[in-house]
């Protein structure tokens, strides 16, 4: 699914006010966490932000499935299994997981989402 | 020193909105050394006061036991200084409740007049941060009653909220405790 540029722009504003990071520094291929230093408590005022920009309802858990990162059925020695990756994949289409794949460390997933998995996934919601 | 910087709940409606009053003195440790030339009430503690407000407004649902803490100030804005002798009003209203925290706007006034406008983030810590209350449910509710909570505090449909059983229970029991103690 390609980026639409009108979503990508309130994306862009959405990050740029939640995270005080500059226009330019959020590119589609930026990392939340890594390129533009959202922490954990970041996503709240993010997902809080894009609700109010597109009128949609956003849970948390959608860009960030702690559940199935910390379930022992999917996880083994702090790396997500096939099984893991397949509910990952099933949860979050939207998301390139691509990279995370080749080494999918439970402590890297943070670092897995770009700005243009966040425009597929507000995206998907309006769709 | 107390670490509160707030007065007395005004209004209280669940999981719509708080508003709170804060009268600074003249007398108050915070005036004394924040500015000698300027003494007013810092800025801070006012985020501070608008903190303890947004705080119990998203707590309250789950009749407090969330531990709930304040996560990020997104947007602080003041337009001007309080000082001595003025009366802070604090208005909390929540815009969005998930899992795993809370968002709130605040607006502070000094009669009527645009003191500041905040929005503040809350976390909701899970079991990995301990499974002990940050208050001990008997001093919280003993500050609620001093605040004076639960004379203003009601649901959506207009009902009273009262406290919930399990802080009536720690507080019968730190009484009795407190009793015996007098006893012996």
């Amino acid at each position: 699914m390609s980026v639409n540029e009108e979503v990508f722009s309130k994306v862009q504003s959405a990050l740029v006010d939640a995270l005080g990071v500059d226009e330019e520094d959020v590119t589609p291929s930026a990392t939340m966490v890594g390129d533009l230093g959202a922490e954990s408590i970041d996503f709240l005022d993010i997902v809080f932000k894009l609700e109010k920009a597109f009128g949609i309802k956003i849970q948390t858990e959608d860009l960030f499935p702690k559940d199935i990162l910390t379930e022992g059925s999917y996880v083994n020695d702090g790396k997500v299994n096939a099984n893991g990756l397949a509910e990952l994949k099933k949860r979050m289409p939207w998301a390139d997981l691509n990279k995370f794949e080749s080494n999918p460390r439970v402590q890297d997933f943070g670092d897995v989402l770009t700005v243009s998995d966040l425009c597929r996934y507000v995206q998907a919601k309006l769709s | 020193m107390r670490w509160f910087w707030i007065d007395r709940f005004v209004e209280f409606v669940r999981d719509s909105h708080a508003r709170t009053i804060k009268n600074v003195c003249f007398g108050e440790e915070p005036l004394d050394e924040y500015s000698h030339s300027l003494p007013h009430f810092p800025h801070s503690l006012m985020i501070e006061g608008m903190a303890q407000t947004g705080g119990l407004l998203v707590s309250e649902p789950e009749g407090f036991v969330r531990k709930t803490v304040l996560a990020k100030v997104s947007k602080a804005t003041f337009y001007r200084t309080v000082g001595p002798g003025d009366r802070i009003e604090l208005k909390a209203v929540l815009q969005d409740k998930q899992p795993s925290g809370a968002i709130v706007f605040g607006t502070i006034t000094v009669d009527g007049e645009p003191v500041a406008d905040l929005e503040l983030s809350f976390a909701f810590l899970d079991e990995s941060f301990g499974s002990s209350a940050l208050f001990p449910p008997e001093d919280l509710l003993r500050t609620l009653r001093i605040l004076r909570f639960y004379e203003v505090a009601v649901d959506k449909d207009g009902n009273k909220i009262d406290p919930p059983p399990h802080m009536l229970e720690a507080e019968r029991n730190a009484a009795q405790v407190l009793r015996q103690a007098a006893r012996s």
